[in-house]
């Protein structure tokens, strides 16, 4: 548990994401098995266990403590995990003795309902403060260390030197504690061979146009369609397995029940996953906020199912039936896709329409003024190409629409996290708007990237020059009409907001430009946004 | 004599209206009598001070030779007479130079411990414990959560993090007086035998350290002048915590921010400033400690100081132990 404990507390405090990498990878070198299995598992959010009340790690605790010094205790620390862990008292006569994290999660796995309450405690009396902490934050059910399984996965591909498409493609097939991985890994056995079919091939992805690759390359080897604004999932049936994966090969078949149901035939397809209503039932395509109201659930409930309705737009196949075909070209598999969307549930699949074109340019004009607010840009597929895991260059491009763009003013700076922890580099800008006959600045987003680190060095200077009042970490700058500092704001999308003083919200705004050539009096207003909004940009 | 006619809270500090002197005053006073060296116990402008020969050097270099009117050694142990009042020096093993003081008079003793800690610590003498009417406790870390674990093992992690990312410049904030010789001193203890490099605001303390005779090893200005950013990759930096959230920062090579301070054992405490390390190596008593040293001392009453007074004020009362908070403004919570 120790080592365990150990890793928590730094991946929790790491903001670098390389960072967090070889923390894990190193941790899964050193520790052994089953306890790397179900480390592994309690970070991918694969490990089921009993778990237990908050109430009754606060019972344990008052059986030995004055209530009065805990209600202290808490009410500085916060959270109750950790101040149960600081403020435990092992009996005077315990030896203290590291349990493995493998036989912590053994022992609660066996344990009755009735018998985890003296088990906990008896866990609690032998381990250290660390020991604790990641005991508590295991049984009560929530580690949140800022570590997504794909990151877990990622640390795994390092340990063993192997690539993280193998990893996805395995990992639907595995279980905790993942002990034929980790011999895999470690070299010490072959690649585990899966019992259950269904399990997620890594998808292939695309590389931006940038500027002069198309030079040279001729429209006639490509197809072209659209690239729609939901999220990109594998939906597989093989060997009577249902499942929907996300592009990054977590599971969400439990929040999309309606899918798994109509998915009545053989096969992988790849495909935009969507909300409102397909081509086919002639109903308009649902936002990207409306997809929202679906994700990161585990369960639907009816009504939720009804206003959203689910569907997937196919943009590939993978496996025809049982047959593997990613090795054919895309033009085959287009056409084994569409054989196979024409025969499934009209509600739930539709396919994804080519957009005929002769010349770059008139790829670009469609691109830069598609017909649908959902689409975000075009996709270029090489006819020839096969479906190859993974961000070549080449086969795939993806040309998305101009980003939007305003000039706001800088309103707040805060500072940033690791490497930039001694910069002002989060930034919140404003637009002018009139409020009780006054021209005001209203905030409409924040920034943190874009960018460049000389760039960073002036806006910093700005900062701390500038500084006119502290709020805790946020400072605020001076932002005149006369006297400030105006940024480009780049922004893929727009939506209403009520929860935004302005009404709008920005989809992935980043600072595109410093514009030192501009004061605050010529940045834009707040009515110019809201017309964006009006004409569905 | 009662206790509260011989010590009592005034607005500029604790005083002894018999003697005529402040202990820890917070502003400039006639007679002023000094636990250590930190700035917000030690402050600049007195007429008089007494306090140990160390303290007294510490109190020079941070404020220059005119900090005070007249000053006067109080050795460690010795018997001093101010206007009748017997007060007496005993070190608290807070940092160099640190002492309790005990306050006496027609029978009665207070002890006033300033800052105090436990832990063995090779840059200063042991706290010794003296038997006292009433004990005078600091609490900054008086709630039960706080356990400090061993120091040693706290710098151990400090050197596993420079084995796994020896690209990276360890930028260790610690208080210039007491934790930034400690922390060197043990990292020292551990064998590492690498210069160690210091904020230009350590310099002056880590040479009066060394010439006390507190071996530091080899220590080296944390200056750029002729040298690139990668030369401070894998290095030891040491400086002052507000040093690091500053411009200073910027010129090392993909600093990792590491923080030695009690504080540091909460983990939101740590997630806050962005420490990525936190190094739980703290120069008070930790709640363990602070109980334990009362039960030792076993006064027939407790006064507690500046830090989290209410939990250790009942602690004590579950004891039955009488205790009572004093409500003293102006000190600070190790650096906060």
């Amino acid at each position: 548990m120790k080592a365990f404990a150990e890793l928590l507390d730094r991946l929790v405090l790491t903001p670098q994401r390389n960072a967090k990498i070889r923390l894990l990878a190193d941790y899964f070198r050193e520790a052994g098995d089953p306890s790397r299995g179900y480390a592994l598992a309690a970070i991918a959010g694969t490990l089921t266990l009993n778990t237990v009340k908050p109430q009754l790690i606060r019972d344990l605790l008052l059986e030995h403590m004055d209530e009065v010094l805990f209600r202290y205790s808490y009410d500085y620390v916060g959270d109750l995990a950790e101040t149960v862990s600081l403020v435990w008292e092992p009996p005077q006569e315990r030896v203290a003795a590291d349990i493995p994290l493998g036989e912590v999660v053994e022992r609660l796995q066996m344990a009755g309902r009735s018998e985890v309450r003296s088990l906990v405690r008896d866990m609690l009396d032998q381990l250290d403060t660390s020991g604790r902490f990641a005991l508590l934050k295991l049984v009560t059910g929530g580690l949140r260390i800022g570590v997504s399984a794909r990151l877990a996965k990622q640390a795994l591909a390092e340990m063993g030197g192997k690539d993280v498409g193998e990893i996805e493609t395995l990992w639907h097939g595995l279980a905790p504690p993942y002990l034929p991985l980790f011999l895999w890994l470690s070299g010490e056995a072959d690649m585990p061979t899966l019992k259950t079919p269904a399990v997620f091939h890594s998808v292939m992805l695309s590389t931006p146009v940038g500027e002069g690759d198309l030079e040279g390359l001729d429209p006639a080897d490509f197809a072209a369609e659209w690239k729609w604004d939901g999220i990109r999932v594998q939906l597989a049936n093989i060997g009577g397995v249902r499942r929907l994966y996300s592009r990054s090969g977590d599971e969400i078949s439990g929040a999309f029940p309606e899918i798994l149901e109509a998915a009545d035939f053989t096969g992988v397809i790849d495909g935009e996953l969507l909300v409102g209503g397909t081509a086919r039932s002639n109903q308009a395509t649902g936002t990207f906020a409306d997809l929202q109201q679906r994700l990161n659930r585990k369960t639907v409930n009816r009504k939720l199912l009804e206003d959203y309705p689910a569907f997937i737009r196919g943009y590939d196949i993978l496996f025809s039936g049982e047959r593997d075909i990613r090795a054919e070209p895309f033009k085959e598999r287009r056409q084994a896709l569409d054989t196979l969307i024409d025969a499934a549930s009209p509600q739930h699949f539709d396919l994804s329409p080519l957009v005929p074109f002769a010349t770059w340019e008139e790829l670009d004009r469609l691109r830069s003024d598609p017909p649908d607010p959902v689409i975000e840009g075009v996709m270029l597929k090489r006819l020839d190409s096969p479906y190859v895991a993974g961000r070549a260059k080449g086969p795939w491009f993806k040309w998305k629409r101009e980003p939007f763009n305003i000039d706001a003013v800088l309103m707040y700076a805060q500072r940033g996290h690791g490497k930039r922890s001694s910069y002002y580099s989060d930034f919140t800008f404003g637009v002018w708007t009139e409020s009780d006959g006054q021209t005001v600045l209203v905030p409409v987003g924040k920034a943190y990237f874009g960018f460049t680190d000389a760039e960073l060095e002036i806006l910093d200077r700005f900062v701390r020059d500038n500084t006119v009042e502290r709020f805790g970490p946020v400072r605020a700058v001076r932002a005149e009409p006369d006297a400030g500092f105006v940024v480009e704001v780049a922004f893929e999308g727009l939506n209403r907001s009520t929860r935004h003083k302005s009404g709008v919200a920005m989809r992935f705004p980043r600072i595109a430009r410093l514009r030192a050539d501009k004061l605050p009096r010529d940045a834009d207003r707040l009515e110019t946004l809201q017309a964006m909004i009006e004409t569905k940009i | 004599m009662r206790p509260d006619n011989l010590l009592y809270p005034a607005p500029k500090g604790l005083y002894s209206e018999k003697g005529d002197f402040y202990i820890d005053p917070i502003q400039p006073v006639e007679r002023a009598l000094i636990t250590h060296g930190h700035a917000d116990h030690a402050r600049a402008g007195h007429g008089h001070v007494l306090a140990t020969r160390e303290t007294l050097d510490i109190m020079r270099i941070r404020y220059g030779d005119g900090f005070c009117g007249a000053s006067q050694v109080a050795p460690l142990g010795e018997t001093i007479t101010v206007n009748g009042v017997t007060v007496r020096f005993h070190p608290a093993g807070h940092v160099l130079g640190s002492a309790q003081i005990a306050v006496e008079t027609d029978g009665t003793r207070i002890v006033v411990s300033g800052d105090y800690k436990r832990r063995p610590d090779r840059t200063c003498r042991a706290f010794e414990p003296v038997p006292c009417d009433v004990f005078i406790t600091e609490a900054t870390f008086g709630l039960p959560v706080f356990h400090h674990p061993d120091d040693g093992a706290e710098v151990a992690r400090l050197l596993m993090s420079l084995r796994q990312f020896p690209e990276r410049a360890h930028m260790v904030g610690a208080y210039a007086l007491g934790k930034a010789q400690r922390v060197i001193a043990l990292l020292r203890q551990q064998g590492y035998e690498e210069p160690i490099y210091i904020h230009g605001a350590l310099a002056k303390l880590c040479e009066y350290y060394q010439n006390e005779g507190i071996d530091l090893g080899e220590i080296r200005p944390a200056t750029l002048t002729g040298e690139s950013r990668q030369d401070f990759a894998g290095a030891i930096v040491i400086g002052p915590p507000s040093a690091f959230a500053d411009r200073w920062a910027r010129r090392f090579a993909d600093p990792l921010a590491v923080f030695a301070s009690g504080w540091m054992l909460i983990r939101q405490r740590a997630k806050q400033r962005g420490v990525e390390l936190p190094l739980v190596i703290s120069d008070h008593c930790d709640w363990a400690e602070l109980t334990g040293t009362i039960r030792e001392i076993a006064p027939a009453e407790v006064w507690v100081t500046h830090g989290r007074e209410e939990a250790l004020v009942r602690w004590c009362e579950l004891q039955g132990i009488p205790a009572r908070p004093l409500h003293l403004v102006g000190y600070d919570d190790e650096g906060e």
